[in-house]
């Protein structure tokens, strides 16, 4: 490769740390005993594994015997999730709540669920994609077993009042699970102040190895493992331990430095400000209320897969929430939830930074941007670029009225869009046929 | 900087489409929205009968696209078939034409390429029409 890359998709994955590679390497091919094994050889792994569970249970202010590990995520949340509702079905607790911007592995487990007999209830969230606790507390019933929700969402990084979530979980005697693989190590995670029951985490998102995650479980929870074995982790998990993988998942936890998201925040919020500076673009997400590392912008016009490739000519890599840059042509549930139309759902880049990032990588971004922005929209048909030379507000909603009425947009989002900008659509819709009659 | 998902030819004309923009007063537009993925193209033609043959030829030829790296590519490849083409011969043309002029798209992009048949036939659609009415 002939050109520096800057990875700015950090919610996807990160780069392995270091640090990290190091303390996996000796497990390989060194000490590469069974940490089940009774000799000493298998001892040197066992310490292993125990070193990291101690680690990663300090950093949730849980106990040793609570942390389950898997092999990542997806399996986190499929054990959590399952697990609750096969040790649970026969007390008639078949209800579960979640949210609609879950990640993937919780919804597909949530269809899956259904087909088993659950009832799902998912939570609606607002246009920052907050989650209204007062809408747990409708939602629980008798029935309700576990509400699921995820703490840090991956694509629009809208962080989750998960204390006050945790205090109606408790208070209504139901289990609390959280999904914080984007969260973990980056927003406070305390089971005892935050009430939780299940955790779910994962290494590759904390500049540790792929394929390994922990579920921590509190003691005393009903829960049932979901895959048969030899009964390794206290019998939740069978299989036999990624020992080189819990070592690096281990030291990932113990070097995350919490100064560092000081500076990935301000970052972040310096490249926020600056994008904002193009016109028609809007933030995805809470401002407030956000993971430190995630933005996610809608370009108006524009598609962000083009936008993207765009960047990735320069060798900046980021990723889209747009349907034409999925497998599946399926537009993002997440980016749906908060409200955005078809348009602007396929106009969305997201941006993610890590400990690695730098402020002359962001510059780079902020200096190529806008000409990618500019190219990309005097290339599209629903582009209005006479904003720019008239400048006038009517010749701007003219334009747009004429662009989307009818087929492409109905007429309510329209309005919507309108009233935002603070004006009367039944106006502007006169003003618009006067002009053309 | 290389693409997993397209060949070079695809990503040369992404980046440098010969054919975007408008005309000022083109003889027809055409406007189609893609049922996949949402997106939208728009074919801009101007048409002038032959000198010498007196048949209707598409003189000059301009897309606008929202869309992905295929959809642009694709608008543009239809353009670059289309031009100087008569009418009848411009009907013709069909995404297998247009994907052998981009370059190979991976098989979940080919209905970008069909887009940029629909918009163009729209177009002419829309070119008959106006004349017809003319006519009448
Ligand atoms: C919020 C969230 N949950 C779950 C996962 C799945 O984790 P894994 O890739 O380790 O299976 C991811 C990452 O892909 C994620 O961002
Ligand atoms: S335009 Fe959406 S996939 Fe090509």
């Amino acid at each position: 490769m002939d050109q520096q890359i800057i990875y700015l998709d950090n919610a996807a994955t990160t780069k392995v740390d270091e640090k990290v590679v190091k303390a996996m390497l000796p497990y390989f091919s060194e000490k590469y005993g069974n940490a089940s094994s009774m000799h000493n050889f298998g001892r040197l792994a066992r310490e292993a594994v125990d070193n990291s569970r101690k680690i990663i249970a300090k950093s949730l202010n849980a106990n040793e015997e609570e942390i389950y590990f898997t092999s990542g995520g997806t399996e986190s949340n499929n054990l959590a999730l399952k697990g609750l509702f096969l040790a649970n079905k026969s007390s008639g607790k078949n209800h579960i709540i979640t949210t609609k911007i879950e990640h993937d592995c919780i919804l597909q487990t949530c269809r899956w669920l259904e087909k088993q007999g659950a009832k799902i209830t998912y939570i609606d969230v607002d246009k920052h994609g907050l989650v209204n606790p007062l809408d747990i507390t409708k939602a629980i019933t008798p029935n309700t077993l576990v509400v699921s929700i995820i703490q840090g969402n991956n694509e629009i990084g809208t962080l989750q009042d998960t204390a006050e979530i945790g205090r109606i979980c408790k208070s209504k005697g139901v289990y609390f699970h959280i999904d914080a693989c984007q969260s973990f190590t980056k927003s406070f995670i305390d089971v005892e102040k935050q009430n939780l029951d299940l955790v779910t985490i994962n290494a590759h998102k904390i500049h540790g190895p792929k394929g390994v995650g922990a579920l921590y479980v509190r003691k005393g929870v009903n829960i049932q493992a979901i895959q048969n074995g030899g009964g390794h982790e206290h019998g939740l998990r069978s299989g036999t331990e990624n020992v080189p993988g819990i070592a690096g998942f281990g030291k990932a936890v113990e070097i995350a430095d919490k100064k560092q998201l000081k500076n990935i925040e301000k970052l972040r919020d310096y490249l926020i400000k600056n994008i904002l500076k193009i016109p028609r673009t809007r933030l995805n997400g809470a401002s407030k209320e956000r993971l430190c590392n995630n933005v996610n912008i809608s370009f108006r016009d524009i598609e962000g897969e083009a936008i993207a490739s765009h960047l990735e000519n320069y060798g900046i890599i980021v990723s889209t929430g747009s349907a034409c840059a999925s497998h599946t042509l399926k537009k993002s549930h997440v980016l749906r939830a908060i409200g955005l139309n078809d348009l602007e759902i396929n106009s969305s880049i997201r941006i993610s930074l890590s400990k690695f990032t730098t402020k002359k990588e962001i510059d780079k971004l902020i200096r190529v941007l806008p000409s990618i922005v500019n190219t990309l929209r005097t290339m599209s048909p629903v582009a209005n670029n006479q904003i720019n030379r008239k400048g006038g507000k009517m010749t701007k909603i003219k334009d747009k009225f004429t662009e989307f009425a009818g087929s492409f947009k109905n007429e309510g989002e329209f309005e919507e869009e309108l009233e935002e900008e603070g004006l009367d659509p039944e106006e502007v819709e006169n003003k618009h046929f006067e002009e053309e009659n | 900087m290389e693409n997993a998902q397209y060949e070079k030819k695809v990503m040369k004309r992404f980046f440098n489409p010969k054919y975007a923009g408008e005309i000022k007063n083109p003889s027809a537009v055409g406007q189609v929205g893609n049922a996949a993925c949402g997106d939208i193209m728009r074919v801009f033609i101007k048409v002038e009968a032959d000198k010498k043959t007196k048949k209707e030829k598409i003189k000059d030829i301009k897309f606008k696209t929202m869309g992905c790296v295929a959809a642009i590519a694709s608008s543009d490849a239809v353009c670059e078939i289309a031009k100087g083409k008569t009418i009848s011969d411009a009907k013709k043309i069909t995404k297998k034409d247009i994907l052998k002029k981009v370059g190979k798209l991976p098989q979940i992009k080919h209905h970008c390429s069909i887009l940029g048949e629909e918009a163009l036939l729209k177009a002419i659609e829309n070119y008959e029409l106006r004349t017809k009415l003319h006519k009448a």
